[in-house]
């Protein structure tokens, strides 16, 4: 089994783990979390796909690398933007959960105020 | 069955099981402190898959700059009760069949490799020297691909502009409650005072090289992102005010310049994003420096977060 | 054949970049100056759609712009086709429409400082409107993902615009259910890749085959543009988002932004892979979309709050959209391809679009004007609102299916797929769900005409044009119906096809 085969089933694997934390854990901080395990494997099926094309001269596939840069970047803000909401949440309710009291609750939340 | 693959398997088995605890790990705090060690496993494996850039950004940012962040949100959450039920086991269950299924259809999927792999890669290294690059990933980053890469540095602001609009309305245009170490004159301070001019060159020589070499605009940034936030941390600089002209223009340099560089591509080369022949290292290398500056100051601002109300000292 | 960069293929071009332009410019010109430029840029939009719009009727044939001079599949090309462009004008009307309605909650001159609401909202706008154009121009697989994750990031702060704790619930559920899908999609791309060393779609169409690594793409990808369109049963984000923003953010998070992902699932099937669905595949997605009509029209009827009907009113509209996967497949050959049941799908993207806008408009107006939107005590409002009223009505109108609103063209379509095939269930699914929508749409309505016991006080007075700009795009949702003579042929218009052009 080659080196490129060996890190992408590693990243099928940490995918599927991900996955599941970011199904089954209820708190917001594990799910982000999760979601971090499960796109960091994602970008290792990338790298599979790029060094599995490598030949004599060129040590692996640079288009799949650079999608996986520009995505590295893409997740790190979506995790900042999830962690602002969090902590947000936090401040607001002393609590940090999805789990709803009805939303449609009139007796009004201090907004923003 | 060498050494190196030897290596590699053992490399493989940490990485499962410290991915791993971060998901059964029972408590936040621990789980992200497997997750900072998590990232860093990770850029050996890209050093392993000959994946250079890609193993400078993702100890950087994927391991550094997260891991910063959720290291701060867990603390900030370690004091709340956390009172929701776990899912019931039979979700669980369900939840962890169709998982394992997914992963491995994507074991599947990557084990049938077919007989011709195709790659882009020899037409990547064909019309490399058309834009005087050395970096083949720089090449696609900035001259095959470019717009995904200019509409990229847009995600990024507008997450930036997401995470500011958080703050309550009377602490809109102010500073950013970025936790600082409240005690002067410690080894925070010392490091502070250390390392930041090491990183700055060290950021300035990586941007700069990643014409060439591994390294580039988001490596070299992240660095100088993190050399700033550490500095503001240790309480040696203050965190800019969100509505600070000089931060705005800082943000929205890099674009612009990528950008007019790309509209001037429709006069003086053929396309939008095209380079006239024989100016494209300058002007790649030019969208680099400032997409640098941007970058560096777009990821210190996602970690700093929103701006908070003035507290009493 | 390679593709070559068409003539009016600058527009392509400009219609992503003047959105970015106004971005930028805004960062640094500050909160006060925002609406100035987007009122400037958002017109702008609107008429560089309809020019990419006017060029491909007359010229019958697909708009295409390679960036950078590279070729793909080292580059990316931009391209528009029929569906392209019917829904890139609908979504300018649209966003035009809502901007006009945004200033009165959103004016950047009210205050002498730069406000967050304002300054968000209006840039959050332009990004929206920045990534559908990407999406709908997009060529290249992984050129969408990018513009996913630009919708996302545009979209979930608008939720949570107010600040209210049960909205950044809301906003953040959304966000873990986006990004779950974009990164479902993401590994799909890998795996294409890896299979057929290109993202571009003309070249993907030309080299796909059935075997395990496409299969196994296609159905993550699809999964997670399912999660971002809110495909029952992944629909749980959706109407606490949608109900909790502010009235002109649920409007265009309703009508415009859910309707990218499905864009981009009809891109896939019927652009790279239209072979592959096969039948099953079909009816399962067809079922989906069934069990969205009823779990959304079910639980909108039994909705106290004229919001969340609404909201879940969307949820059981996008299941509409989906039934078109089952009646666009050729028996025969087992793949999908461009008829009726195509036009019949987009058509009700389009109507959805503005009747949905209309209606969430006409909401925030009769919320902002009785203080609260119960059902149950609507009151007098027909007779205080009266145009706001009828703006609802007749967005509704547009939602049952009745003529000549485009959603009874729409219907019409399906229909005739669905009998010609012999697809009954179908047939069946498309009436019943329209019964269910006349109910709803009824209840709110004769709500509304009831005369109240007291007089109504009414708390806030309701600008004028604001209710000018609901009736508006319910007005657009009802004549839509006419493009039945002529414009409709647009949507043929394909990478091979070409449109008899008109004489």
């Amino acid at each position: 089994m080659s080196d490129a085969t060996l890190f992408g089933l590693c990243g099928a694997a940490l995918a599927g783990l991900g996955l599941y934390g970011l199904v089954t854990h209820p708190e917001p901080l594990r799910k982000i979390l999760a979601f971090n395990l499960l796109g960091s494997g994602v970008f290792l099926v990338f790298g599979f796909v790029s060094r599995r094309a490598a030949t004599a001269g060129v040590p692996g596939d640079p288009v799949p690398q650079a999608m996986v840069i520009t995505a590295i970047v893409v997740a790190f803000a979506a995790t900042a933007l999830a962690i602002a909401l969090v902590l947000r949440l936090l401040e607001q309710t002393g609590r940090a959960t999805l789990s709803s009291d009805d939303p449609a609750s009139a007796t009004g939340e201090k907004g923003n105020s | 069955m060498t050494i190196a693959t030897f290596a590699d398997a053992g490399l493989v088995l940490l990485v499962l099981t410290i991915g791993a605890s971060t998901i059964f790990a029972r408590r936040a705090f621990d789980a992200v402190i497997a997750f900072v060690v998590y990232g860093l496993l990770l850029a050996i494996v890209w050093v392993r898959l000959s994946a250079i850039d890609v193993a400078l950004t993702e100890a950087a940012i994927g391991g550094g700059m997260t891991g910063m962040l959720l290291l701060g949100a867990a603390a900030r959450l370690r004091a709340v009760e956390f009172d929701s039920f776990a899912a019931a086991l039979p979700v669980r269950l369900c939840a962890g069949f169709l998982c394992a299924l997914a992963a491995a259809g994507l074991a599947g999927a990557l084990l049938l490799s077919p007989k011709v792999v195709l790659s882009l890669a020899p037409a990547v290294m064909e019309n490399l020297p058309r834009t005087g690059l050395g970096n083949p990933v720089a090449g696609v980053l900035f001259a095959y691909r470019a717009l995904d890469t200019l509409l990229e540095k847009v995600v990024l602001l507008l997450a930036l502009l997401g995470v500011w609009s958080l703050a309550p309305n009377q602490a809109w245009n102010g500073i950013p409650g970025l936790r600082i170490y409240d005690q002067p004159n410690t080894t925070l301070t010392f490091l502070a005072q250390i390392l930041p001019p090491v990183g700055i060159v060290v950021g300035i020589y990586m941007c700069w090289v990643g014409a060439n070499e591994p390294g580039g605009a988001f490596q070299g940034g992240t660095i100088l992102a993190a050399m700033w936030l550490l500095v503001i941390i240790a309480r040696l600089a203050d965190a800019p005010s969100t509505g600070n002209t000089w931060l705005r223009i800082g943000l929205v340099f890099g674009p612009v310049v990528f950008l007019s560089v790309g509209l001037a591509g429709l006069v003086l080369a053929n396309a939008f994003l095209a380079y006239p022949p024989g100016y494209a290292k300058p002007l790649i290398v030019a969208i680099e420096v400032a997409l640098t500056i941007s970058i560096a100051a777009a990821l210190a601002m996602l970690a700093a977060g929103p701006p908070k109300p003035v507290q009493q000292q | 054949m390679p593709d070559a960069t068409t003539s009016g293929g600058i527009l392509l071009v400009l219609a992503i970049v003047l959105p970015v332009v106004g971005i930028l410019l805004s960062l640094i010109a500050g909160g006060r100056q925002v609406e100035r430029i987007a009122l400037v840029v958002l017109p702008s939009n609107l008429i560089v759609a309809s020019a990419i719009f006017a060029d491909l009727w007359r010229s019958g044939r697909q708009l295409a712009y390679i960036v950078g001079d590279w070729q793909p599949p080292l580059g990316i090309t931009l391209r528009a086709d029929g569906l392209s462009a019917a829904m890139i004008v609908t979504t300018a009307v649209v966003i035009c429409v809502i901007g006009v309605f945004a200033h009165a909650d959103f004016d950047c001159r009210a205050e002498p400082f730069e406000t967050r609401t304002s300054f968000v909202f209006w840039i959050m706008l332009m990004a929206i409107g920045c990534a559908m154009n990407l999406i709908f121009l997009g060529g290249d697989l992984f050129t969408l993902y990018v513009a996913l994750e630009l919708l996302t990031f545009a979209a979930v702060p608008l939720v949570c615009l107010d600040g209210r704790a049960e909205t950044i619930q809301a906003a953040l559920r959304y966000l873990l259910f986006a990004l779950l899908g974009s990164i479902l999609y993401l590994v799909g791309t890998a795996l294409l890749y890896g299979s057929y060393a290109t993202l571009d779609i003309a070249l993907l169409s030309q080299r796909v085959r059935m075997e395990t690594a496409t299969l196994v793409a296609a159905v993550l990808m699809t999964v997670g543009l399912f999660a971002k369109t809110a495909l029952f049963p992944l629909h749980l984000w959706l109407p606490p988002a949608h109900a909790g923003a502010p009235a002109a953010a649920s409007a265009v998070l309703s009508a415009v932004v859910v309707k990218g992902s499905f864009f981009l699932v009809v891109r896939l099937w019927f652009g790279v892979m239209p072979g592959m669905l096969g039948f099953a595949g079909a009816q399962l997605v067809g079922v989906l979309g069934a069990g969205a009509i009823l779990f959304g029209s079910i639980v909108a009827l039994r909705q106290n709050r004229l919001k969340l009907l609404i909201a879940y009113s969307t949820v059981a509209q996008i299941g509409y959209l989906f039934l078109m996967f089952p009646l666009a497949l050729d028996p025969v050959s087992e793949t999908l391809h461009v008829n009726g049941a195509l036009a019949g799908g987009m058509l009700l993207a389009m109507s959805h679009a503005t009747a949905k806008a209309a209606m969430f408009m006409a909401a925030g107006l009769i919320y902002a004007a009785l203080g609260h939107d119960r059902i149950a005590e609507l009151g007098g409002a027909a007779r205080a609102l009266p145009m706001t009223v009828f703006a609802f009505a007749i967005g509704g109108v547009c939602l049952i299916g009745l003529p000549p609103s485009a959603g009874f063209l729409a219907k019409w379509l399906l229909l005739e797929e669905a009998i010609a095939t012999g697809q009954w269930p179908w047939a069946m699914m498309l009436l019943v769900g329209g019964l269910f929508s006349g109910a709803y749409v009824f209840i709110v309505v004769s709500h509304a005409l009831v005369s109240p016991q007291e007089p109504l006080k009414l708390r806030a007075a309701v600008p004028k044009y604001q209710e000018a700009a609901a009736l508006t795009l319910a007005l657009v949702s009802l004549l839509l119906g006419f493009v039945a003579f002529g414009p409709i042929d647009v949507l043929q218009v394909g990478p091979g096809a070409a449109m008899e052009v008109l004489q």
